[in-house]
């Protein structure tokens, strides 16, 4: 052992090589290898009746994926209320974590942290049966809206509200995080320099808010794009990506094909990171 | 960039290994709807003592232990008298029910018929030696040896009970009562969006059974063989119903939760869902209407991998006997299969109530049945559209 120790310390790259190797294989067996899985088996198929699984390269998951209308329309349908729930986050969570970051005492900020937080201890689950039953015929939002069928109801509307809800927490802690850095004086000195509200907001908050923006937005909208439950729960009829993944790997039992659809958020989510990256988003993950 | 490379090459040699790993494995034969045959898997030949336990997949209430109610327990008995402990999964959807007998852990299940042959040509199931099961003598003669339990007269498990996908409404805001399917597909129905329907492929037979009565120039002759033509008639049928659609259940207390809230007023239902409706204090009826219905029979079948065989034909006999099966029916709301369960229920007139012994009542009843390439009904002229089909149509008709 101790000449194993010795050995190690007179070979640091050696060292080294021990030390990421645990992380290193984490990182290619269990994330890229399984990103690996779902491209390979996307190309393959399933007999239709016994639900055994054919390994023999084939496009036509992917024709049927671009030639099926429905596809484009789920697709594009998961984008807006992707986009929805983003753009409704970031115009809530901004005032908010401003507020906790640079107007709150040290004393309140404290416990607004843990108010934002709390909401994540509750299982998803629960929180989007409780939307179920406000938003239900005469629930507790029609009749705040003055009676039965006067609320939204099941259905797009209701799936964007409750997403939003419930990934309201991951957009307002990056932009908080962000604001923190932000020290008071860079306020004060802009303010001294004659800069008003509004140039000192362009100036000096921006620079800052933006990057943390698309780093919350990277949550709220690969969440969005990905979720079934919410949409199964209180979008009606509503079908959204995650649903077909989930339909097809439940109900037709053909993995396979659920890979081929599953490929499309990932592309999506490709490109908007490489969209962003430039920004200085990805630093402030 | 050096970094960047590195990362490029990792990445191709997993997919290459994964590659390398997916040609290499367990060959499918991929022998395809057009040749069809049954897995050759033995029967058991005798049970021998319980090997202590057995994994059983099931529709939710079909496994009391009296934990749900403490008066509803068939389970406790069973494991006390054959030192089985009975493990329980309940599956939503017969989807579900065949994607968990695939993994090969579960010893029974209680598969309907939009599931069984699935099972059986797909090698899950193994046939059953109903010779080993002393209460299968007691079952009604009309439930044996169906399309949907059994191959070449081989029966390939013990029939558990069944029952219709009625139409269910509340009273207080449909008037008047409907009597026909035609209040779902009714394109000015005056309670659009507020129409309900099972969520799944095998829906699509519902159209099928009503455009078998309402368009009898398409022949159809049954629900679960249609040809292209017919095929695209009930799809069309269904996307136009999409607009008068507010939400499609599948998972039962979402449907009691809709009816309860007022959300759904119309659409299909189960009988125990009507009951736990009513018992929530809903307004509702359930009606079976005239032109039909599909509906269930399910059976239990046993794994063509299991691990614990003695324990699994313990169990399919201890279900359908009749304190057991009797218990069953009373509780999901089903008629039992076996005969001598009528005399035990505690409601007098469950068999009655249930049309167990009616068999002019189920003769309007369809059964799930899966759909395949060789048309069930017989005809040999045109291909059938396979459950693979109706599953990517579900998809397009939900758009």
């Amino acid at each position: 052992m101790s000449s194993l120790g010795s050995y190690l310390h007179r070979n640091p790259r050696l060292r080294l090589a021990g030390l990421l190797s645990a992380p290193l294989l984490w990182l290619v067996v269990a994330y890229l290898g399984a990103l690996a899985v779902l491209l390979v088996s996307a190309f393959w198929t399933v007999n239709g009746f016994t639900g055994e699984v054919v390994r023999e390269f084939s496009l036509q998951n992917f024709r049927t994926l671009v030639t099926e209308e429905v596809y484009r329309a789920v697709t594009l349908r998961s984008l807006g209320v992707a986009a929805s729930v983003t753009a409704i986050c970031v115009v809530i969570a901004t005032p908010m974590a401003f507020f906790m970051a640079k107007v709150a005492s040290a004393k309140y900020r404290h416990w607004l942290v843990i108010a934002i937080l709390t909401p994540l201890w509750a299982s998803y689950l629960v929180k989007a049966y409780a939307w179920r039953i406000l938003l239900a015929n005469g629930g507790p939002i029609d009749t705040l809206l003055g009676g039965p069928g006067n609320g939204p109801g099941y259905g797009l509307f209701a799936t964007v509200l409750v997403l939003s809800y419930l990934w309201l927490p991951y957009m307002i802690l990056p932009i908080y995080a962000g604001l923190e850095r932000l020290p008071d004086s860079m306020l004060e000195a802009s303010a001294d320099l004659g800069a008003r509200a509004g140039r000192t907001f362009r100036a000096v908050v921006l620079p800052i808010l933006i990057p943390s923006v698309i780093a919350g937005s990277i949550f709220t909208f690969s969440l969005s794009l990905g979720d079934y439950i919410t949409v199964q729960i209180v979008g009606g009829k509503t079908q959204m990506i995650g649903n077909l993944v989930y339909a097809n790997i439940g109900a037709a039992n053909n993995l396979p094909f659920a890979a081929a659809i599953a490929t499309v958020p990932v592309v999506i989510m490709v490109i908007y990171l490489v969209a962003v990256r430039r920004s200085g988003a990805l630093e402030e993950l | 960039m050096p970094n960047r490379r590195w990362m490029t090459a990792m990445l191709a040699v997993g997919v290459l290994t994964l590659a390398a790993c997916g040609g290499g494995g367990e060959e499918s034969t991929g022998s395809g709807p057009g040749g069809l045959e049954v897995p050759k898997i033995d029967k058991a030949t005798a049970v021998g003592a319980g090997e202590g336990q057995v994994n059983i997949v099931s529709w939710a209430g079909y496994v009391e232990d009296g934990s749900t109610d403490k008066s509803v327990d068939w389970v406790t008995g069973f494991e006390s008298e054959t030192g089985c402990q009975v493990n329980n999964k309940i599956a939503g959807t017969s989807d579900e029910m065949v994607a968990l007998m695939k993994t090969g852990e579960y010893d029974v299940v209680s598969a309907s018929g939009d599931a069984s042959l699935r099972l059986i040509y797909g090698g899950d199931v193994a046939p059953v030696n109903t010779d080993l099961i002393s209460n299968y003598k007691d079952v009604f003669e009309g439930l044996k040896n169906k399309q949907w339990n059994s191959v070449d007269g081989q029966p390939y498990g013990v029939p558990h009970g069944r029952g219709a996908n009625l139409l269910m409404y509340r009273t207080d805001t449909v008037t008047p009562a409907p009597t026909s399917w035609s209040a779902v597909f009714d394109a000015n129905s005056p309670y659009k969006g507020k129409v309900t329907a099972y969520d799944s492929p095998i829906y699509i037979a519902d159209a099928a059974l009503y455009l078998m009565k309402t368009k009898p120039e398409l022949n159809i002759t049954n629900p679960y063989a249609l040809d292209d033509t017919q095929f695209q008639a009930a799809v069309d049928l269904l996307k136009a119903q999409n607009e008068l659609i507010g939400e499609y259940w599948s998972d039962y207390t979402k449907e009691v939760q809709a009816f309860k809230a007022g959300n759904s007023v119309l659409g299909t239902t189960w009988q125990v869902i009507t009951n736990l409706t009513k018992a929530d204090g809903a307004p509702v009826e359930a009606i079976l209407p005239t032109e039909g219905a599909t509906g269930w029979s399910d059976t239990w079948m046993v794994s063509s991998s299991s691990k614990n065989p003695n324990c699994a034909y313990l169990w399919m006999n201890h279900i359908i006997s009749p304190e057991a099966n009797a218990g069953v029916a009373e509780w999901f709301g089903e008629a039992p299969s076996n005969k001598l369960s009528c005399a035990l229920t505690k409601d007098k007139d469950h068999c009655a109530t249930f049309h167990a012994e009616d068999e002019a009542y189920f003769d309007q009843v369809w059964y799930w049945t899966t759909p395949l390439a060789q048309c069930v009904d017989g005809r040999t002229d045109v291909t059938c559209k396979d459950y693979a089909a109706w599953t990517q149509a579900w998809t397009t008709i939900k758009g």
